[in-house]
């Protein structure tokens, strides 16, 4: 078995490929889709991934419910998005093709496991007749290749059973999808030796069907040319593939290393969040704890204990645990210390759909508590990204001793990309200061600590830990005097304690970025610079820039300003809305940033929404986008 | 934190400014009073000691503390407290609460702080009744019992919370009442001492909206009779004279007269016991504050407690991985170049 193709055989270059793989819960697309990404990645492609799964772990098998599919868009040049439309379909059975079918482009190619598609498969699928016959996939361009008996065939010599040996077939699958756009073999096969050292025989076999699948693309005379994506000329730096709850398990290890400060992690298992409570239980030599709570009360619970005693306090969790945890968060609020809450969105309400994405739990981090009980809140716009979000809420929190909200969602978790990996000295010094002397003088001449008195410019508490002789005192949920800090019933002292908690987020706004417009002069371009403005948040960003470069390109200029800090907002935002005739928000939502635009800066922005548990495909904000220049 | 010697304190250095607004002749008062005479014996620092508490009457208690404290929120007290514990094992936590913060709202939180014996000392007041809200039933309270929110009688079995203790597998459980000082600062100190989950459970008389509810047991000329006083390798014997005992048959307990039995057959009282069935059946002896109740520890075993068993692992891990390296961490996936 040789690294490159055939030599009788043309390789084709292409700048960019989208490929899905998709099969039965059960056949391991997440984990092929995830090599191919990987070995794409040290290929040195640029790359977006879009994993797309059930909540069932086992779904009946064969179902269109029980699939499960995993797109990587791989290219030469810098790109944004998983891609709109898969040129190749991988289906492992009749369900997953047609789950699939009608993303794929019109011209496309499938490349589908014969073996699977006999009448009972079909009969699930509910497929009346097979479409590998009857015509119905005459469009594309269709490989049928029986993946499973070849697979049984090769992984013979281990001696493996017949029921284990058809498990490999997706092994088989990413033999022959490396082969066919001629990446690396090496890296997948020791991958295969590490990952499975426990089980000898499960390795072997695994790599036999990888290998078999690379030499039935060379072999089989079957496919006319190889393809060849070319690395991208990416910003020379250090990189490694990264997915966005990765980036963030790291970010919080960083906060906690910059801060100076140990990290508390109370949690409780969710999906799409459970992968930062797994990540951050790994790195102990950091000083992180990690407490799996009884509930999600309780993990923030404890969150905020370990942040009154001093810990970078975090808890991490999806909607329905936002909800559990809205009191505590108030409580947070009015105890005035920081606490990170990680929110990886999942589409709502209720359980909803626990693997699918959606942003509709912004207006709950904004407002999600009784009383007047103000939040800051930062979105990641990528997955890479989302570690810089973390030390970025983790400032926040600590210098202004507040809750912060950090709201990721399914998309930007699961999804991955190349990361330049941060030089570690340029991360900023977020440390941070504990009282250590009292701060105020009684009447009588006695030195006191007052927890309530603020720092002039940030309106922040002190923060002073048990421990400290000399500054014991009680802090609760009541309200409080200001200053003092003792239990105010006083009407005037309740409404200033109010205003000041209220002002105190509304101050970072003076201690944030301004939101930055991204709008270039573009060549050809109309008169008088862009009409239109498509201000987004969190993981839209990566569909709306890519909308945004296909309408340049044809020569429309079309603004872009993505909000990272959504609560305050940036202190230029108002302005910039209000210099452009129109603005666009695309949310994964129905409205709901739009909404706070709208009452913020009664500018008239329209909104453009999608809960499919999708994200955006640029196509659909540049149609949006498209209308919008035309008035329509 | 530090080996310096703990100078000598007062009860008024455990004081703090507060005014105290529980209602006048609230049993709470002689509670307070037992654990603010009791910390001066203890040699506690005050800066090292946190109160942490959730909603309720009981729930002010902190504020009258002259130490670190947090009034959280109703039952959370204990899942906070836990945070507080396992990130600072130097830190000496207390969690004050009632029978409605810890058994109806906060119940998971408490089961869960007794079954991973997190290192704290939770003093429960029972006093059968929502006093804060004005006087509904608790999950204590009597079946039947006539409130504001159960004007034909409540139809719930209420929790016996000794009970509820030992089958969460708390290390220390041990019940003790608001009538008698001594006993209490006695009880305290046996909680304070013990290493992880000590839960004491504290009889105490809400004279506004659950007068009288101990009555029966605690009046003065009731308690020789109504008492079992419970002593560590002790026959387990009560009454004016030592005339009831508790022997123990197929592992449930029962009140006998010594007369009847002889001394001989009387169940000797082992706090120590890994099962904590003996334990329990102590518990069954009184359903309610009606019959003739035991008080004092039910149970004191040694087992490692939370903080200290999540430090163990952060210790094993620096020394296995070395400290952490935030640079390595970055590299740690595969990675490549690009020049």
């Amino acid at each position: 078995m040789a690294d490159t193709a055939s030599r009788e055989r043309p390789v084709v270059d292409l700048d960019r490929a989208v490929i899905r793989f998709a099969g039965d819960s059960g056949d391991g697309m997440q984990l092929t889709g995830d090599r191919f990404t990987n070995s794409s990645a040290l290929f040195g492609n640029d790359l977006s991934t879009l994993p797309d799964f059930p909540a069932e772990i086992r779904a009946p098998a064969g179902t269109l419910a029980g699939v499960s599919a995993f797109q990587v868009h791989i290219s030469d040049h810098d790109i944004l998005t998983p891609g709109d439309h898969p040129s190749v379909l991988v289906a492992m059975n009749p369900a997953a093709l047609k789950a699939n079918l009608s993303d794929v482009t019109p011209t496309g190619t499938l490349i589908v496991n014969s073996d699977a598609f006999d009448e009972r498969a079909l009969a699930k699928a509910d497929y009346a007749s097979n479409p590998l016959t009857d015509g119905s996939l005459s469009a594309y361009t269709v490989y049928e290749v029986p993946m499973t008996s070849i697979t049984m065939e090769a992984v013979k010599p281990t001696g493996t059973k017949p029921r284990e040996a058809e498990r490999s077939k997706n092994f088989f699958a990413l033999g022959l999808i490396t082969w066919l756009y001629t990446r690396p073999t090496e890296a997948t096969l020791t991958w295969i030796q590490e990952r499975f050292a426990k089980t000898p025989m499960v390795a072997e076999a695994n790599s036999l069907a990888f290998k078999a699948g690379w030499n039935f693309g060379e072999t089989a005379e079957l496919f006319p040319s190889t393809y060849e994506v070319k690395p991208a000329p990416l910003e020379p730096g250090h990189y490694t593939n990264i997915s966005g709850n990765t980036a963030l398990a790291w970010g919080l290890i960083a906060a906690g290393q910059l801060a100076q400060l140990p990290l508390f992690l109370g949690s409780y298992p969710i999906t799409p969040a459970s992968d930062i409570l797994h990540e951050l239980s790994k790195h102990k030599n950091f000083g992180v704890r990690t407490l799996q709570a009884e509930d999600e009360i309780a993990g923030v619970g404890a969150a905020l204990g370990a942040a009154y005693a001093g810990s970078l306090g975090i808890t991490t969790t999806s909607g329905p645990g936002v909800d559990l945890k809205a009191e505590t968060i108030g409580l947070a609020v009015s105890l005035e210390l920081p606490l990170l809450v990680i929110d990886i969105q999942r589409g709502g309400p209720s359980t909803g759909l626990p693997t699918k994405t959606e942003q509709a739990d912004l207006l709950q981090a904004m407002f999600g508590r009784h009383g007047e009980s103000p939040v800051p809140i930062v979105a990641p716009s990528t997955p890479g990204d989302c570690f810089f979000a973390a030390i970025e809420a983790a400032r926040i929190a600590l210098k202004y001793r507040t809750p912060v909200f950090l709201l990721s969602d399914g998309y930007l978790a699961n999804g991955a990309e190349p990361w330049k990996v941060p030089d570690v000295a340029t991360l900023p010094d977020i440390s941070v200061r504990f009282a250590t002397e009292p701060n105020h003088t009684a009447e009588d001449g006695t030195e006191e600590f007052w927890p309530y008195l603020r720092d002039a410019t940030t309106l922040a508490r002190p923060w002073a830990i048990p421990g400290t002789p000399g500054l014991t005192h009680r802090i609760g949920g009541l309200e409080k005097q200001d200053g003092s800090g003792s239990v105010s019933y006083d009407p005037a002292n309740h409404e200033l304690m109010t205003k000041l908690r209220v002002a105190k987020v509304a101050g970072i706004a003076a201690d944030i970025p301004l939101v930055e417009v991204d709008d270039p002069v573009v060549p050809g371009g109309e008169e008088g610079g862009a009409e239109v403005l498509v201000v987004g948040w969190g993981s839209t960003y990566g569909a709306i820039q890519a909308a945004i470069r296909r309408l340049r390109v044809k020569g429309h200029p079309v603004a872009h300003a993505h909000i990272r800090h959504l609560n305050p907002f940036p202190s230029n935002l108002g302005e910039v809305l209000r210099s452009y005739p129109k603005v666009l928000v695309p949310e994964m939502n129905l409205g709901q940033l739009v909404k706070l635009i709208r009452a913020d800066f009664l500018v008239d922005a329209r909104g453009l929404s999608k809960v499919k548990g999708q994200p955006f495909r640029a196509e659909e904000i540049e149609a949006a986008i498209y209308d919008m220049l035309l008035d329509r | 934190m530090t080996d310096v010697a703990v100078p000598a304190t007062t009860k008024k250095d455990w004081t703090s400014d507060q005014e105290i607004r529980w209602c006048p002749g609230c049993g709470d008062y002689s509670i307070l009073t037992a654990v603010q005479m009791l910390m001066p014996e203890l040699g506690a620092r005050r800066e090292d000691t946190v109160f942490v508490s959730g909603i309720g009457c009981s729930s002010r208690f902190p504020y009258y503390m002259n130490t670190y404290g947090v009034h959280s929120i109703h039952g959370r007290a204990p899942a906070m407290a836990t945070g507080i514990a396992v990130s600072r094992p130097d830190l000496h936590v207390w969690v004050i609460t009632g029978d409605g913060d810890a058994l109806s709202i906060g119940g998971n939180h408490l089961m869960h702080a007794l079954r991973r014996n997190v290192n704290l000392t939770i003093i429960l007041f029972n006093n059968q009744i929502y006093g804060l809200t004005k006087g509904q039933y608790s999950p204590t309270s009597e079946a039947g019992k006539v409130t504001k929110s159960t004007p034909f009688g409540s139809l719930d079995h209420p929790y016996n919370p000794v009970s509820l203790a030992l089958g969460a597998e708390a290390s220390f459980v041990a019940r003790t009442h608001d009538m008698d000082r001594k006993h209490m600062m006695e009880t305290f100190r046996r909680a304070y001492r013990h290493q992880g989950a000590a839960l004491v459970e504290v009889y105490q008389n809400c004279n506004v909206f659950n007068d009288g509810a101990f009555d029966l047991i605690l009046s003065k000329d009731a308690r020789p009779r109504m008492l079992i006083p419970l002593a560590h390798g002790e026959p387990i014997r009560f009454g004016p004279d030592g005339e009831w005992g508790v022997v123990f048959e197929d592992g449930s307990a029962r009140v006998v007269e010594v007369a009847d039995v002889g001394e001989d057959r009387l169940g000797v009282h082992d706090e120590h016991r890994e099962d904590p069935s003996l334990a329990f059946a102590l518990s069954r002896l009184a359903s309610g504050p009606t019959a003739p109740t035991p008080v004092g520890v039910f149970r004191d075993v040694e087992r490692p407690h939370y903080g200290a068993l999540v430090n163990e692992q952060l210790v094993a891990a620096a020394e296995r991985k070395g400290p952490g390296d935030l640079a390595a961490l970055l590299s740690s996936g595969s990675t490549w170049t690009v020049t």
